[in-house]
């Protein structure tokens, strides 16, 4: 806790309400596609008060005691997962999670089954991850609780998007005009799905970097078409680097190659790792994040994964205070 | 029937100016006193307090600002939503004085919550508190320790305090039903 | 012995005989027994078919009818009154059953269960490897005496182009089909829908064109070399259609069909559909099919395909699922739709915007098809004199919304629900027999 005694000046900044919470229109939270600038910003707003809460020495609300909110991971997730749950914790709602992947799966229930389960439990919201894109759109809609993606496959992961956005906006203030770059698997990334759309609500240059085996072939017939005319693809990293604010390799798994995705980790730790040297040719001072986990050697070198230029901490602090801002919005009240 | 103006300018500094001594009697001096104001309006109301008892006492007593939607009774219920706001107190309130500022004091709803909301800031000496305007109602066993000004109001009566700080005007009106105007806070 | 029915005054369209006329239809005993003017017959069911069109009972040489081993997703019973109430008085059914067609018996409960369930002329297709394994030729010249109307893999295409070749050359010597599939399943693994833009929005797996087109040129290179009937079904890329053209300007022996959703829906059809509770986003799993939807330019390719004879069939691949199989995440969704009940009103959407001519569009459903299948099946699809009295009473001018839960097939499953169709089918005649009849179509006497 914080215990220096200073004394706010008279004529000092306070900052009061400048975003309408009638702004907030969503019943779930499935990518940010659907997300204005003002939405994004009054997370952002909902964001910093929690953060504050979070450094208390007592991390807790009581804002929504009685509301329970169930974690339903259908794959493997330690970060996100215990990320929602603490969230939803010190917010003081009752946490229920589902272990997905041994329990109902295995024994042949549908997806849709197991959250009207969920539903009939008497559930306020459930927080969902699924290997298969649009899970979380087939349970929004076969179903009246409230869901929270916590990652679809290789489509979205909005609250990983909001909290890349949200640790940078700390650092960078307005991120209009800022240029971030992605590096990496595109193709099976949905933290690059979410940012695509985050980066657009913000007026943030975005640029995706990666060989093109890592690119999905339609990418730039959906760029064209979904007018996300923020976007560059390039393959080169050396290049896409030039004058960038914040750079975020995404972590390469290891069956890529085994799939013939790529010639070989060798080759690819050369053209594509986050090197000391490549990050001095992106602005001096950029900003380096990373989804998690980390291949520490491979799409990141250790020097720049504990640099003095790395959030990558942050970015998990700041999660929490992000996720606790979606479950306030979507848990707490009603909407119409 | 128009706006009436209960109290202007003036006024409210000469209520502000009454509690403020009564603050530093009350508590021996202003050493070990610091001010907390409930958002949005209470907290230029504590720094104006804090202004007054600065130079009174020559004693720079901190103040803080709290945002108390995160405790209110109603987030989970169907009414709106409100906007949370970052509460920031940078100071430990632990064995200090602390004086909750509000504007109005009404069902004694947001107190509650102000309390809760400092339970969680530290264990404090002592709070009390401070409002300009207490227009009765009480829905909760709660008092105010220094009030401005006591205005005893119908219940569909709205008062409302126009600080300059967030206001560009300092002055306290009351209107009756239908005759337009904002909501009121509490 | 069916009663004799007396058709009167219908608009009769047979694009077999370029008949195009208005007239009376006589059957008696099964058969066609005379087409005219003011045919006077008394003591006879009558159908006033003022208004209507009647034209032979559309052929459909690709359908799943799922039974033996999916009698949940339908039935010979179910599935050929689906067919009948779509217009279709014949249909082949595809052997990816479980067991599959594969044999001789296997054939012969087809045959059995058809004539005593159905209302309608099925044909089995028997398959062209054991097991479609893709590994050994099944028994096809025996297959073939038992009434199977050609052989394919359906689902499974035959990667191995040494099995592929040798089959063909035994087609090629009974005179038979090889219906293929034309997928390269290394290239479309895990793929879910076309490998565009909508792919890429969802964060799908893409299932290129190429992965059709390539396999359609492997085929064409060994039809070449075989001389065998070739039918390349649901073709779906206009890369396919480029080769099957040229093609036949060889003069390879090669046909092709096309079907109703690859006409008229893009790739975008999966994001349609569902928009409620604020949902920016659809996966809807009845538009997830294989061959999947393509892009506009594919469709253009399409209808240019069938105006000028280079597809020259349309056939449903009418592929009924239960609600489980689809009601799921999209990438466990089985792939199919349920086509016999929209087939009709969906192409005449391609009529009523000026895209093909009626006849066109009635040659392709009627004497085309069956001239591929070949007359030896007693299929001509056409009205002459004798022949079966297999014929589709048409109102162009009906306008209904389709109503998946109203289907006669047991698969609900279709991209077309709650939208508006002009153009239906008023009675389906099947050897003189109502298979299907709406019910504001009267008969007298």
């Amino acid at each position: 806790m914080n215990v220096n005694e200073t004394k706010l000046s008279v004529s000092g900044h306070e900052s009061f309400p400048s975003l309408s919470i009638e702004l907030w229109q969503h019943r779930h939270v499935l990518d940010l596609d659907d997300f204005s600038c003002d939405e994004v910003n009054l997370v952002f707003e909902i964001a910093d008060a929690m953060s504050e809460v979070i450094s208390r020495d007592v991390k807790k609300v009581p804002t929504l005691r009685g509301k329970t909110i169930a974690t339903m991971f259908f794959e493997p997730s330690t970060r996100t997962r215990s990320s929602f749950e603490l969230a939803a914790k010190y917010l003081s709602a009752d946490t229920v999670s589902l272990d997905s992947i041994k329990s109902s799966v295995a024994k042949g229930e549908s997806l849709i089954d197991s959250l009207r389960t969920l539903q009939a439990l008497g559930v306020d919201t459930i927080v969902m991850r699924h290997p298969c894109s649009g899970a979380p759109y087939i349970a929004a809609q076969n179903l009246e609780t409230s869901i929270i993606n916590a990652g679809d496959g290789c489509h979205a992961h909005p609250s990983q998007g909001l909290l890349d956005m949200y640790t940078l906006r700390r650092h960078l203030g307005d991120l209009n005009g800022r240029k971030v770059v992605i590096v990496g698997d595109i193709t099976h990334s949905r933290v690059a799905g979410s940012n695509i759309w985050a980066t657009k609500a913000l007026g943030v240059k975005l640029t995706l970097c990666a060989p093109p085996t890592l690119l999905p072939h339609g990418l730039h017939a959906m760029l064209k078409k979904c007018s996300l005319d923020h976007v560059t693809v390039e393959h080169d990293l050396d290049v896409a680097i030039r004058d960038a604010d914040a750079v975020m390799p995404l972590r390469l798994q290891k069956e890529r190659q085994q799939s013939g995705l790529i010639s070989s980790i060798r080759e690819y730790i050369q053209l594509y790792q986050l090197t000391p040297q490549r990050l001095s040719l992106a602005k001096p001072g950029a900003i380096v994040m990373h989804p998690g986990p980390m291949n520490e050697g491979i799409e990141i070198s250790h020097e720049v994964a504990y640099s003095s230029q790395s959030l990558i901490e942050e970015q998990v602090t700041n999660g929490v205070a992000v996720r606790m801002a979606l479950l306030y919005l979507i848990t707490g009240g009603k909407i119409r | 029937m128009p706006e009436k103006v209960l109290l202007n300018s003036a006024d409210i500094e000469r209520a502000l100016v009454r509690v403020a001594h009564e603050i530093v009697e009350r508590n021996k001096g202003a050493s070990n006193v610091v001010f907390v104001g409930i958002k949005t309006r209470g907290v230029p109301l504590a720094q104006r307090l804090a202004k007054i008892i600065l130079d009174m006492e020559k004693v720079d007593a901190p103040v803080g600002s709290l945002d108390i939607t995160l405790y209110r009774d109603d987030v989970s219920s169907l009414s709106f939503k409100h906007v949370v706001q970052q509460s920031n107190v940078p100071f430990d309130i632990s064995n200090r004085h602390v004086i909750l500022v509000d504007d109005v004091f009404y069902t004694g709803r947001s107190i509650r919550a102000a309390l809760d909301a400092l339970m969680d800031l530290g264990r404090a000496e002592t709070i009390q508190l401070a409002v300009l305007i207490d227009r009765g109602h009480r829905e909760l066993p709660i008092r105010a320790d220094f009030v401005g000004k006591n205005i005893p109001t119908a219940r569909n009566e709205e008062i409302k305090v126009y600080i300059s700080e967030v206001d560009d005007v300092d002055k306290v009106t009351v209107m009756k039903p239908g005759d337009g105007g904002g909501d009121e806070r509490e | 012995m069916s009663p004799d029915l007396l058709i009167k005054n219908a608009h009769i369209i047979d694009p077999g005989q370029d008949i195009d006329t208005t007239g009376d239809i006589l059957v008696s005993q099964g058969k066609i027994k005379s087409i005219g003017k003011d045919v006077k017959e008394t003591g006879i069911p009558i159908i006033d078919a003022s208004g209507l069109i009647a034209c032979p009972g559309f052929v459909d040489v690709h359908c799943h009818l799922r039974e033996p081993g999916f009698e949940a997703k339908e039935t010979i019973e179910s599935g050929t009154a689906a067919a009948a109430h779509g217009g279709f008085t014949t249909v082949c059914c595809m052997p990816n059953t479980n067991p599959p067609l594969d044999n001789l018996a296997s054939i012969d409960y087809v045959n059995n269960t058809a004539a005593r369930k159905g209302v309608i002329r099925v044909l089995p297709v028997g398959c062209i490897t054991k097991g479609r394994a893709g590994k050994e030729m099944t028994e096809m010249m025996e297959m073939a005496n038992a009434g199977c109307v050609g052989f394919s893999d359906d689902g499974s295409p035959v990667t191995n182009s040494r099995v592929m070749s040798l089959a063909m050359e035994y087609a090629a010597s009974l005179n038979t089909l090889i219906i293929d599939h034309c997928e390269d399943t290394e290239l479309s693994r895990d793929g879910q829908i076309n490998d565009g833009w909508v792919a890429a929005r969802l964060g799908l797996k893409g299932i290129p064109a190429a992965a059709e087109e390539s396999m359609v040129a492997r085929d064409i290179a060994l039809a070449r070399m075989t001389g065998t009937r070739l039918h390349i079904t649901h073709v779906s890329t206009a890369g396919s259609v480029e080769l099957i053209r040229n093609a036949k300007k060889e003069g390879i022996h090669i046909t092709a069909d096309a079907t109703p959703h690859h006409l008229t829906l893009t790739e975008e059809a999966v994001l349609k559909n569902i928009a409620k509770n604020g949902i920016s986003l659809a996966y809807d799993t009845n538009a997830k099919v294989n061959p999947p939807l393509r892009s506009q330019s594919d469709i253009e390719a399409l209808i240019r395909a069938l105006n000028d004879g280079t597809i020259d069939a349309i056939a449903t691949d009418h592929a009924p699922h239960s609600t489980e199989d689809k009601l799921c995440e999209l990438d466990t969704a089985a792939f199919g739709i349920s086509g016999f009940e929209t087939a009709f009103g969906v192409l005449m959407t391609l009529v009523n915007t000026g895209k093909i001519q009626l006849t066109t569009l009635l040659a392709c459903l009627t004497h085309k098809p069956a001239g591929i299948i070949g007359e030896k099946y007693g299929v001509t699809a056409t009205l002459r004199e004798s022949s079966s009295a297999d014929i589709v009473l048409l109102d162009l001018n009906k306008i209904w919304k389709v109503n998946a839960r109203s289907f006669y097939s047991k698969g609900k499953n279709t991209p077309f629900n709650g939208i508006d169709l002009k153009g239906s089918v008023a009675a389906t005649i099947f050897q003189g027999n109502f298979a299907y009849r709406d019910s504001m179509l009267e008969v007298t006497g």
